[in-house]
């Protein structure tokens, strides 16, 4: 077998092994290969042309780069891969793209990650990958460069490269193609080698066509729901629609019936009260030789319930909490998020008091992909094929279900689609693998529309008071913000020793720090709903209350609500910002992106009568976003006539993908402002189809998203999120400018339709 | 007509649970192959291509027609396959991304290539394919008539299959052009 013996001389062959370990510390070394899993990918392709776990080069001169990251829709088989061949220097048009598996290793120091940090979420990947991956491509260099020194018999210092070749003084050029063999004997370097200057980059910065458009748009790419094994059973599942509900009896003999079925088996949820880290919900899943067939057995299945605890909960029910809640007299229950100066004596000082209350609802993530796996359990060794954005998560439920050691559990990462924080959790996964335990057959399981809907992990509903008291300068001397909220922090045993508020609020949000008395807490909703990470979480939430706020605050003083936002961020300096995407908050970086996305628009000129401008700005996880839109609302129907973002991520890695990031964002920002919202009856989410739960089509969505890129220089952090938040108060602030008509409470839905 | 498919139907045959005689099988065309098909005739199309003849190309997404993520050409008219049963095929012309290229890649997929549309991808081939019934009834359509097409995308691709299709407009011409100093 070729793996044995490449092994001959295992000693020699050494993987860079990128950690980035619990602490977050990033460690970066070289494993011997012996301590790989049999993982039958680029990686652990001991061949002699790997150059570390990400590259290999072909004789012919072709590199071949692994992409490590979860591919949701943000880029990372396109940008990540773009790191590496900087800096080992090769023309991108010879690199050929491969998706990397999950790369789980064993190590005497507990588990570890083969290929560094494979997630999906807060717009981290290009953060870290900054670091590590440009190092791997500087390393496979390296390598190259001493091997063609041996060759050359000249000092490596006296060596240079270009174009996937090393080039000697006299003009000598060894192609990588011809080196690679000897270089991948090599021992590899024990420290870091130098990285390239932003001014000789050839990749990185230059716009950068997707890799696998082509095998996207002739229907060759295959998401997790497409791959299918010949043997495997189709499940679909009938879930309680309450949380923390229980079968009381199943009928199951009608389901048999459907030709085609072939078992039906129970799976069981969490319990109640417990962690939301396995199965969703108690269930009972029907396997059948075809997707046609299961769906049919789950209509003949007759399952009585029993509701639990949460059967009475509504959506009118968690607002009636929330206005309870914010009452002066439940201040007490408030929970402490940020608190500068003296509140209430600046109240009573204050010339003038504003108060506002914003609203936002419960919100499903709707991945254009719903959850789907394929896995295969068998006795010692498990395979899993999925759309995923954690991985990790992924195998550890796997092992705790089925029992099979992690470095037992391959796990094949697809492109997937759509993730905006879905999967995140792997409650789609454990359901699949304990249907997969009951049964010795490969299981591909699918979720209905319906399923996604009803069984998601929910951006929390928040209600937010917000309070400005303006002294006799008409300066905001203090600031008070109480969110009523069901708190992200539920049920997840990853968060139980984080805060509360931990991704529901941002302490050090704007206008933290800018404002003397200052004022942030969470009165904390009971749900029973299961509440996610949704794209740019706490700050989806927080930027409409904060960034409305500032405009009402601005219409009362009679300011431009742009001159009162330059005017609080003030002299250009950083200020302390605990959270992700700190350790400093910018404000001149902040103000930039504001005046250049007013600058575009032709702030402060004249609109047609119905029109009006709206602006507001955010920062996200290390980003600075700003959106300006021109609206109108003719008879209560908003359209968006211009919408522009303006974005500063540091250093741009793929300005064709920051681009095409800012435009979904803002789309998918106006999508959720417009129509987007998740209710609840008798314990139950009403919506269960785009039918009810609307995306914005493409007639009703702006023509273009113009996007402003400000290239600050600084270190590069994601780009994911930071185009979504700030576009939602842009919208509610211009149709304010259009119509008089604030609008406090997302989605907007028929508001207008109602007033105007 | 030839009613025995010419194309190797990749096990499991999922829909041919209920085998009738030969009569009551049902013969349609698949980018340009004969299918029988004599299983449960209410199953929606998509299943059928998806569970039967793994062409995965088409996606699943609501499974009421509301997303168009499983569009495909039916007699070269758009249609939704989820709620395409296939007793409706009889004869029929169906088209998928699959079959969408000829010797060369259609306009469309030419254009999204160039224009870098897709983000996460998924809805992306019922896009192309909702754009292909557009292109044939309208060589040059519009900013209105492209925003007809109310396939959903939740990455918010849409300004860029805007330009795409736009594009693909030219490519066509540009192609017809070729064709025609070559003749």
């Amino acid at each position: 077998m070729k793996r044995d013996k490449t092994l001959v001389n295992p000693s020699r062959r050494k993987f860079l092994v990128v950690g980035a370990a619990a602490s977050g510390a990033l460690v970066v070394g070289w494993r011997a290969a012996n301590a790989q899993s049999s993982l039958p990918y680029l990686g652990a392709r001991i061949e002699p042309q790997s150059l570390g776990a990400f590259v290999r080069i072909e004789k012919s001169g072709d590199v071949v780069i692994g992409a490590r990251g979860c591919e949701i829709g943000q880029g990372v088989k396109t940008s990540l891969p773009m790191l590496i061949a900087e800096e080992l220097d090769v023309d991108w048009h010879h690199v050929h793209v491969e998706q990397l598996p999950y790369g789980y290793i064993d190590t005497d120091k507990g588990p570890s990650d083969k290929y560094g940090d494979q997630s999906a979420g807060g717009s981290t990947s290009i953060t870290t990958a900054w670091k590590d991956l440009r190092q791997a491509g500087a390393t496979a260099r390296w390598l190259l460069l001493v091997a063609a020194s041996a060759k050359l018999n000249l000092p490596a210092g006296q060596l240079r490269t270009e174009s996937g070749n090393v080039i000697a003084p006299d003009g000598t050029k060894l192609a990588y193609g011809e080196l690679v063999g000897a270089a991948s004997a090599l021992d590899p370097p024990t420290e870091s080698r130098a990285l390239k200057k932003p001014e000789d980059f050839k990749i990185v910065g230059k716009p950068t066509l997707t890799v696998d458009t082509r095998e996207i748009v002739t229907g060759q790419t295959q998401f997790g729901i497409d791959v299918y094994r010949a043997e495997a059973l189709i499940a679909v599942v009938a879930r309680s629609p309450w949380i923390d509900g229980e079968i009381t009896n199943l009928d199951d003999a009608d389901a048999r019936k459907v030709a085609g079925v072939k078992d039906v088996v129970r799976i069981a949820g969490t319990k109640s009260g417990e962690p939301f880290d396995g199965a969703l919900v108690d269930g009972v899943a029907v396997l059948a030789t075809s997707t046609w067939a299961a769906l049919k057995g789950r209509e003949k299945l007759k399952i009585e319930w029993k509701p639990g605890p949460f059967a009475e909960e509504s959506s009118d029910a968690l607002h009636r909490q929330a206005d309870d809640l914010l009452k002066p007299a439940n201040a007490g229950k408030a929970v402490a998020v940020r608190r500068d100066g003296d509140i209430d004596k600046a109240r009573k000082t204050a010339r003038k008091t504003i108060d506002a209350r914003y609203t936002v609802p419960f919100l499903a993530h709707a991945t254009m992909e719903p959850p789907a796996a394929l896995i295969h359990v068998e006795k010692d060794k498990v395979l899993l094929i999925a759309s995923l954005q954690d991985p990790e998560g992924a195998s550890e439920v796997i092992s705790a279900i089925t029992g099979v050691p992690r470095s037992k559990i391959e796990i094949r990462l697809t492109r997937a689609g759509g993730g905006f924080g879905r999967r995140l959790k792997n409650d789609y996964i454990a359901e699949a693998a304990l249907i997969a335990k009951q049964t010795d057959k490969p299981i591909k399981l699918i979720w209905t529309r319906d399923d996604d809907l009803r069984h998601d992990f929910y951006r929390p509903f928040c209600v937010f008071q917000m309070t400005a008291s303006l002294d006799r300068k008409n300066e905001i001397a203090a600031w008070s913000a109480r969110c009523a909220a069901t708190p992200r922090n539920h049920r997840e045993a990853r968060m139980k020793d984080r805060p509360l508020w931990a991704s529901t609020l941002a302490p050090d949000d704007f206008p933290a720090g800018l404002i003397a008395n200052f004022d942030l807490s969470l009165l904390p909703i009971e749900s029973g709903q299961p509440r996610g990470w949704w794209r740019a979480p706490a700050h989806n939430a927080t930027a409409f209350a904060v960034q409305s706020f500032i405009d009402e605050i601005a219409v009362a003083l009679k300011q431009d609500p742009l001159a009162l936002r330059v005017k609080l961020l003030g002299e250009p300096r950083e200020l302390p910002y605990k959270g992700h995407g700190g350790p400093t908050f910018d404000t001149g970086r902040m103000a930039a992106v504001l005046k250049a996305a007013a600058e575009k628009i032709g702030w402060g000129r004249k609109v047609d009568a119905d029109r009006g401008l709206g602006i507001a700005c955010h920062f996200t996880f290390g980003g600075y976003a700003a959106h300006a839109l021109e609206v109108s609302a003719i008879d209560g129907n908003v359209v968006v006539h211009r919408a522009v973002c303006a974005i500063d991520v540091g250093r741009v890695v793929n300005p064709l993908g920051l681009e095409a990031q800012m435009i979904g964002g803002t789309i998918d920002g106006l999508s959720t402002a417009l129509n987007l919202g998740i209710t609840l009856k008798e314990g139950k989410v009403q919506q269960s189809n785009f039918s009810d739960y609307p995306l914005l089509r493409m007639g009703q969505a702006p023509v273009d998203v113009e996007v402003v890129v400000v290239d600050s220089g600084k270190e590069p952090s994601g780009a994911g999120e930071m185009g979504l938040p700030s576009v939602l108060p842009a919208l509610t602030n211009a149709i304010y400018a259009a119509t008089r008509v604030r609008i406090r409470e997302l989605p907007i839905g028929d508001q207008l339709r109602k007033i105007l | 007509m030839q009613t025995t498919p010419t194309h190797p139907a990749k096990p499991p045959a999922a829909s041919a649970t209920a085998k009738t005689d030969d009569d009551k099988s049902l013969a349609l065309r698949i980018n340009g192959r004969a299918y029988a098909f004599d299983g449960d005739d209410t199953m929606p199309l998509l299943w059928f291509l998806r569970d039967v003849l793994r062409l995965t190309g088409t996606k699943f997404g609501c499974g009421i027609g509301a997303c168009g993520a499983c569009t495909v050409l039916v007699d070269g008219k758009a249609q939704r396959a989820c709620v395409t049963p296939m007793k409706t095929l009889a004869k029929r012309e169906v088209t998928t991304i699959e079959g969408l290229a000829g010797s060369e890649l259609h306009p469309l997929q030419q254009a999204w290539i160039e224009i870098d549309v897709p983000q996460c991808g998924y809805c992306q081939a019922g896009q192309i394919m909702a754009a292909a019934d557009l292109l044939k009834r309208n060589p040059n359509p519009n900013d209105d008539d492209i925003g007809k097409i109310s396939n959903l995308c939740r990455c918010g691709t849409y300004p860029r299959i805007r330009k795409a299709i736009k594009r693909a407009a030219e490519i066509s011409k540009e192609r017809a052009a070729r064709e025609g100093g070559k003749s």
